[in-house]
């Protein structure tokens, strides 16, 4: 009995340092990457970078179009995104997810997550790009939005697969109309789970450039209309970082710093805003 | 709150695309991408008229000309004149540039190596394993070179600079003619690829004993030591704005048929081996008179008001000659409705 | 307290009086009209999903057949890739694709596992939420940043702390040799499998956390008041809980790992062929496609680039296929 019992608590701190450790792994890495970029980045963050477009090089300039640029395909993906994934998530938790076509769309939206950015890019340039003749903002938002649905759809639905039946039976028991089940119990006890969908979806188009390439383009300039080509900060990371020039570079690296302390921000920040309310 | 915040932030999004409207549009080459930029720059203050060039690669600004959803298109590698024809399109050069062998051998200076387009050949093919090599050291008796295993370093990525090295190649050794060829993307027969002129100036700075090539922008900001290439009367310049300006000014521009001439081995005392002009595409006959005398107007004051830039970012302008020859290109050739658009002043 | 008739809509009726051999009066909740429209749009967005998808996976097919229809099967098996000559073969980026998705995932697996447990069971509350909070940092690193930091600060070192020691105390003609043959620059296939797997972590992990949150306390507690340990819980307990899920975790990161592209190309040496040893250069099936796709002209190498992406698409298929085959005949 004693041996067994020493084995188990032998077994059982091994395995708490192992998970500690691996925490540990986890965040010297993003230290040693984080310093990297603040190294690099810090050094040529000023003013001028918010409030000037990007210049050629020997200009003095910014990153200011690049940034708005960003935002607003962004943020419309994100809009596509949440709208189409989580409606699409609920329809498989909660209506035709055991039914044989739900188990397609199921599938197809797994496949869906390993999608190469630049093929997604170039299926949306023969879609609106081509037709149209010119590349636009529009088309680069709907492309980040197909990179980041199948990540909310996903989510969703596996978060409120794991709501406990509980929750469900007892809204249907006084009356409720599923959909108001869905919405008011569900989507809100499902809250938290639902925003790490949206936030993990918008991480990951903040950095993306390839579908970009082929959609959105570029834009020296600084732009507000969307249906022409649209500036945004990883294309123009992209193309500076791996230029000559050394003020080129130093721009690249600032808007890489940019790029991951907005993610950052919106990460506490929905993580504020839905920890507050919704504590147990 | 937080659902009407963002859709009002959605509609003000969708709603302000009524406020710029960007006015020309070109994409293609990456080489020549700083540069236009700074043109571009300095035309908006100069005139307020917006041009926006977009670096997506030669292949990209061939394939976005030829489906109309760019007013010009750009590319490292010219176009032969067949293609040229049965597109419909008219190209012409802008600026220059050279391609330069760059190494990582301790204690070796730039300029010290000395090799012929054939032994380069060679060293890529994968035939000369070691700096020691005897067929190095006859080319470089006041050298000595270490026992060093080779490592040789190429392009990841098709690019027009690989089209200019790899065709030089091509030209000087036949076993690379036969075994690999010339082209922006080529079955490389040995070493490894690097992303970019970026990633081969890492890859060469970071192993010892690796030698590869870059643009010489790239070269000379990094401080890379390069490599002396023989040129066609038997001289070795060293890679700079006058060796690749003197390949430009020996070139047959006028005889050359759409334009197509490749500045690789052009005589001259001075010239360097393996330089190249980028070039633009347009439509000989333009759809939008008002676009296509925009698009000419950009590249006449280019012409004119941008040498200065060029030089800074170490691009080399065209010689005054080809300059004088394009014009009149463009006011014969680039109509609208039957009309020419330019006239040369 | 949630107002009850705030969520029935005030739809509840006084149960019907039943007189004799009358129907009971079905109640109907208000709004409940709302319910076949509610249902329509997320089963509208669930087909507009599906039909975008299979719509890119078509446009994969037509793009890639001139090429497939020309190779045949050799496009699967041969690893000569010649855009001079015009002959391609997949077999190479395949090969490199497979290899650092999974070495990725082996070890990103068990990390995540690892981070996601001791921020639920054993972080003390109150740092929990920045370690989670810094964990999700790592996602929002833009995957170029990656590919840079990758380069110019990890493969150095990696070349110098890790390669060269093994290459150096490799005995000649052994194994060993031939497994750490390569040239020492950190441009390999396991340098990029490491920065794969910091890529794909913190995916895993937060919605790894996400999971194991939503175990119910009674669970939980049950397990503990059963004498259980910490270890015990976990394995036999809260992770069987969430099984099924964890496929998504899993997907989620296998799906990353094959399809990035950015810091993969970077890394990886981008050598044709198959890699000859564990410290050779490499390729995979997206770098090839971003390295070569903005600079080809010829129809045929352009098809066969979206070749490589359609077989990427039905590697993944596969892979997913045989997860959920596995899968289902575990649950019995």
């Amino acid at each position: 009995m004693q041996v067994h019992e020493l084995r188990r608590k032998i077994v059982d701190r091994l395995f708490t340092i192992a998970c500690f450790g691996a925490t540990v792994l986890a965040l010297v890495a993003l230290v040693f990457i984080l310093w990297s970029l603040v190294i690099q980045g810090i050094g040529s963050l000023d003013l001028h970078v918010f409030t000037q477009s990007t210049p050629a090089p020997g200009s003095q300039g910014g990153l200011l179009n690049a940034i708005v640029g960003s935002l607003m395909m962004c943020m419309l993906a994100m809009i596509i995104a949440l709208g189409i994934g989580i409606l699409a998530g609920t329809w498989l938790a909660e209506y035709g997810g055991r039914t044989p076509y739900g188990a397609v769309v199921r599938f197809m939206n797994d496949v869906l997550l390993s999608a190469p950015s630049i093929l997604v890019g170039l299926f949306i340039y023969e879609l609106l790009v081509r037709p149209f003749h010119g590349f636009s903002g529009y088309a680069g938002a709907v492309a980040l939005a197909f990179l980041a649905t199948p990540i909310v759809t996903r989510t969703t639905e596996d978060i409120l697969n794991l709501q406990p039946h509980t929750l469900r039976e007892a809204g249907i028991a006084l009356g409720t109309p599923q959909w108001r089940v869905i919405r008011q119990i569900l989507w809100r006890a499902a809250t938290a789970g639902l925003v790490t969908g949206g936030l993990l979806g918008f991480a990951r188009i903040s950095g993306e450039t390839a579908p970009l390439l082929f959609t959105a383009l570029n834009n020296q300039f600084f732009s507000l209309d969307m249906g022409h080509p649209t500036a945004s900060l990883p294309a123009v990371i992209f193309q500076y970082a791996l230029s000559a020039y050394d003020d080129w570079r130093r721009l690249a690296w600032a808007g890489s710093l940019i790029i991951a302390v907005v993610v950052l921000s919106i990460s506490i920040i929905g993580r504020f805003m839905t920890r507050e309310k919704f504590k147990p | 709150m937080f659902k009407k915040v963002t859709i009002a932030v959605g509609a003000a999004v969708l709603v302000s695309g009524l406020a710029y409207a960007a006015d020309l549009a070109g994409a293609g080459a990456t080489f020549p991408a700083p540069v236009y930029a700074k043109w571009a720059e300095a035309y908006k203050a100069a005139t307020n008229n917006q041009l926006n060039y977009q670096a997506i690669g030669s292949g990209g600004g061939i394939k976005q000309i030829k489906a109309k959803t760019v007013d010009f298109g750009a590319s490292d590698k010219p176009l032969k004149p067949e293609e040229l024809n049965s597109a419909g399109l008219y190209q012409f050069p802008t600026v220059i540039g050279g391609v330069v062998p760059v190494t990582n051998i301790p204690g070796l200076h730039s300029g010290q190596l000395r090799l012929t387009g054939a032994l380069l050949g060679d060293i890529f093919l994968g035939n000369i394993k070691n700096w020691n090599d005897q067929r190095i050291h006859a080319a470089n008796p006041r050298v000595t070179l270490p026992n060093l295993p080779i490592t040789v370093v190429h392009r990841s990525d098709g690019s027009g600079t690989s089209f200019l090295f790899t065709t030089y190649l091509s030209m000087k050794n036949p076993a690379w003619a036969k075994q690999v060829g010339g082209s922006d993307s080529v079955e490389w027969p040995t070493g490894l690829g690097g992303k970019g002129n970026d990633g081969v100036s890492a890859f060469v700075k970071q192993t010892v004993g690796a030698i590869g090539y870059v643009e010489y922008a790239y070269a000379k900001q990094n401080k890379m030591p390069y490599v002396l290439i023989q040129n066609k009367v038997g001289q070795y310049p060293a890679p700079n704005a006058a060796a690749f300006g003197s390949a430009a000014a020996s070139a047959p521009w006028a005889n050359a048929p759409g334009n197509y001439v490749l500045l690789l081995d052009q005589p001259g005392a001075k010239t360097w081996p393996i330089s190249g002009a980028t070039f633009i595409l347009l439509y000989k006959n333009q759809q939008n008179a008002e676009t296509g005398k925009s698009v000419l107007s950009f590249f006449d004051w280019a012409y004119k008001n941008g040498d200065a830039a060029a030089n800074a970012l170490d691009y080399v302008p065209l010689p005054v000659g080809v300059k004088t020859l394009i014009r009149k290109q463009w006011a014969a050739n680039i109509t609208s409705g039957g009309k020419p658009i330019f006239v040369t002043k | 307290m949630l107002d009850v008739s705030e969520v029935t809509g005030g739809g509840i009726m006084p149960p019907p009086t039943l007189h004799q051999g009358e129907p009971a009066a079905i109640p109907h909740a208000k709004g409940a009209w709302f319910d076949p429209v509610f249902e329509g749009l997320c089963f509208g967005a669930a087909t507009l999903l599906l039909a975008s998808l299979s719509g890119l996976v078509i446009s994969l097919a037509i793009g890639g057949w001139p090429a497939l229809s020309h190779f045949g099967l050799s496009f699967f098996t041969s690893t000569t890739w010649n855009p001079v000559d015009d002959v391609y073969g997949a077999a190479g980026p395949i090969v490199g694709t497979i290899l650092t998705a999974f070495v990725a995932l082996a070890i990103a697996l068990p990390l995540a596992i690892g981070i996601a447990v001791y921020l639920v069971e054993f972080c003390p509350r109150m740092l929990a939420r920045s370690v989670s909070i810094a964990v999700e940092l790592l996602a929002g690193i833009p995957s170029i940043v990656y590919g840079m930091w990758g380069l110019f600060v990890f493969a150095p070192l990696f070349a110098k702390y890790v390669q060269m020691p093994l290459i150096m105390h490799a005995a000649p003609g052994s194994l060993a040799e031939k497994l750490f043959a390569g040239v020492p620059n950190g441009a390999n296939i396991v340098t990029a499998s490491i920065i794969l797997a910091i890529m794909i972590l913190p995916y895993m992990a937060t919605v790894l956390r996400e999971l194991l949150l939503t175990v119910p306390p009674q669970v939980r507690e049950a397990a503990y008041g059963l004498g259980c340990t910490p270890f015990e819980v976990v394995t036999s307990v809260i992770v069987p809980y969430v099984r099924r899920e964890l496929v998504g975790v899993v997907m989620l990161g296998l799906g990353r790992a094959l399809g990035e592209t950015m810091a993969v190309t970077f890394v990886i040496g981008n050598a044709h062929g198959f890699p000859k040893s564990l410290f050779a250069s490499g390729s995979t099936l997206a770098s090839t496609i971003a390295n070569e796709f903005t600079e080809a002209t010829g129809e045929l190498h352009t098809s066969a680039l979206i070749a490589l992406g359609l077989v990427l698409f039905m590697i993944t298929f596969s892979v997913l296929a045989l997860a959920r085959a596995l899968l289902s005949t575990k649950k019995v």
